[in-house]
């Protein structure tokens, strides 16, 4: 083993943990891209048809990012593909928000923004990460990210201040919806490692000003906040996905999963 | 015999006659992806930026600048992804501005929005939907000839 330097303990820490982050970060956009993609040739109007498509594509494309550096940073020899379709529900480090069903349009809307106010936040903060490739990735999505939250918020106030109809769809929306937001602030060990070495805000950190857009948009929208102060959590950790995921991953996975180590 | 390596300069006048696959009016250094051209050896570093990170034209391009390299004699070429800076549409060329308009899409500005119909020239206009036919372009209508047409958004 002559000099060949082993490497210490908090050393492999440091890069399971930034491994785990990116995850995180590339599990949300592949996740809700896939999710979004379901709308395809189904959307109510042509043009919302369209800016679906073109959002679950500007995702997954960010995916690809953020999933092929954690494969660099692992350095186990996995491509963003062999990540995004050959790990199982209990691997994925998704927030369970983006796992849910699309619902109804409005339903899909609203996940979207959701998503979208804490994601233009977060890309914002990251583009000055420590780390020079996290930002380099966070300063081209946050150019998507920032149409995509201009989009969805708009599309949030007409429908929730719509009609009768579309309020009240609006309105049973977020009461589903509302639990799986808190998952977004609660931080963890492995945040806390990346918060420390200047890669990445703390969870916490990103509430008051996610949320202030947030509610800004709700009262816009003439949507009532729910009182429920419950949140549900386990799909950054991995440790509880809801059984949506799953059903996700047997479409999403399913080539690969029949016909293992396809390629083009 | 002895190969002579052409200069940066012939490889970007070849690169410029690569039409960019989803809007052909306007080449790929037109459209600002193409961020540098060097030599590093014996091989010809060209270094390529995506317009939007699921750009699904991306692969395309890199194939027929490839192509179009090879078919100049260039065999050992190295194409590299660059990210950082993030295109943004100030890096498209006037050629490239100009070529857009007479095609039919109006060309990106500051303002956020069209100046212009690209067919009749009216400038009462309205946007349809802030997504297009690609990634890059929105939707909007003249409010004079009542005709659709794309904008090339600005990011």
């Amino acid at each position: 083993m002559g000099g060949v330097e082993t490497p210490t303990a908090s050393l492999l820490e440091a890069k399971s943990d930034l491994f785990e982050f990116l995850l995180r970060m590339g599990d949300n956009t592949l996740i809700l891209g896939h999710r979004v993609s379901e709308w395809c040739g189904h959307a109510p109007v042509l043009e919302e048809d369209i800016a679906l498509a073109n959002t679950a594509l500007d995702l997954i494309g960010q995916t690809q990012m953020w999933l092929g550096l954690a494969g660099e940073v692992e350095g186990q020899g996995r491509s963003a593909d062999d990540l995004a379709f050959l790990r199982d529900v209990w691997d994925f480090r998704n927030l369970l928000l983006v796992e849910q069903p699309n619902g109804d349009f409005g339903q899909t809307i609203l996940r979207q923004f959701l998503f979208d106010a804490w994601h233009v936040e977060m890309l914002t903060r990251l583009t000055d990460s420590s780390d020079a490739r996290i930002a380099a990735i966070a300063g081209k999505a946050v150019k998507e990210a920032s149409y995509h939250v201009e989009r969805s918020g708009d599309t949030v106030i007409g429908l929730g201040d719509g009609t009768e109809e579309s309020h009240a769809r609006m309105q049973a929306a977020l009461d589903r919806l509302w639990p799986y937001l808190g998952e977004m602030f609660q931080g963890d060990a492995v945040d806390e490692a990346m918060a420390g070495a200047g890669i990445a805000p703390a969870p916490e950190a990103l509430q008051t000003p996610v949320m202030e857009r947030i509610e800004a948009v709700l009262a816009e929208a003439t949507l009532t906040i729910p009182e429920t102060r419950h949140a549900q959590s386990g799909g950054k950790t991995g440790t509880r996905h809801s059984e949506h995921l799953g059903h996700l991953l047997t479409q999403m996975q399913w080539l690969q999963r029949a016909y293992p180590g396809a390629t083009w | 015999m002895v190969a002579v390596a052409p200069s940066t300069d012939d490889v970007w006048e070849w690169l410029d006659l690569v039409p960019d696959p989803e809007i052909p009016v306007i080449s790929v250094v037109d459209l600002g992806i193409v961020r540098d051209v060097d030599w590093d050896g014996d091989t010809l570093v060209v270094a390529v930026t995506p317009t939007y990170s699921g750009c699904p034209a991306t692969a395309i391009i890199a194939l027929e600048i490839e192509a179009a390299l090879r078919a100049r004699g260039v065999e050992d070429i190295r194409l590299e992804t660059r990210i950082a800076p993030p295109w943004t549409t100030d890096w498209l060329s006037q050629k490239g501005r100009a070529r857009l308009e007479e095609y039919g899409i109006a060309p990106p500005r500051a303002a956020g929005g069209p100046a212009r119909c690209p067919r009749c020239g009216a400038t009462d206009l309205e946007r349809v939907s802030q997504f297009g036919s690609t990634p890059c372009k929105a939707q909007w209508r003249c409010r004079d000839c009542l005709e659709p047409f794309d904008y090339f958004k600005c990011i």
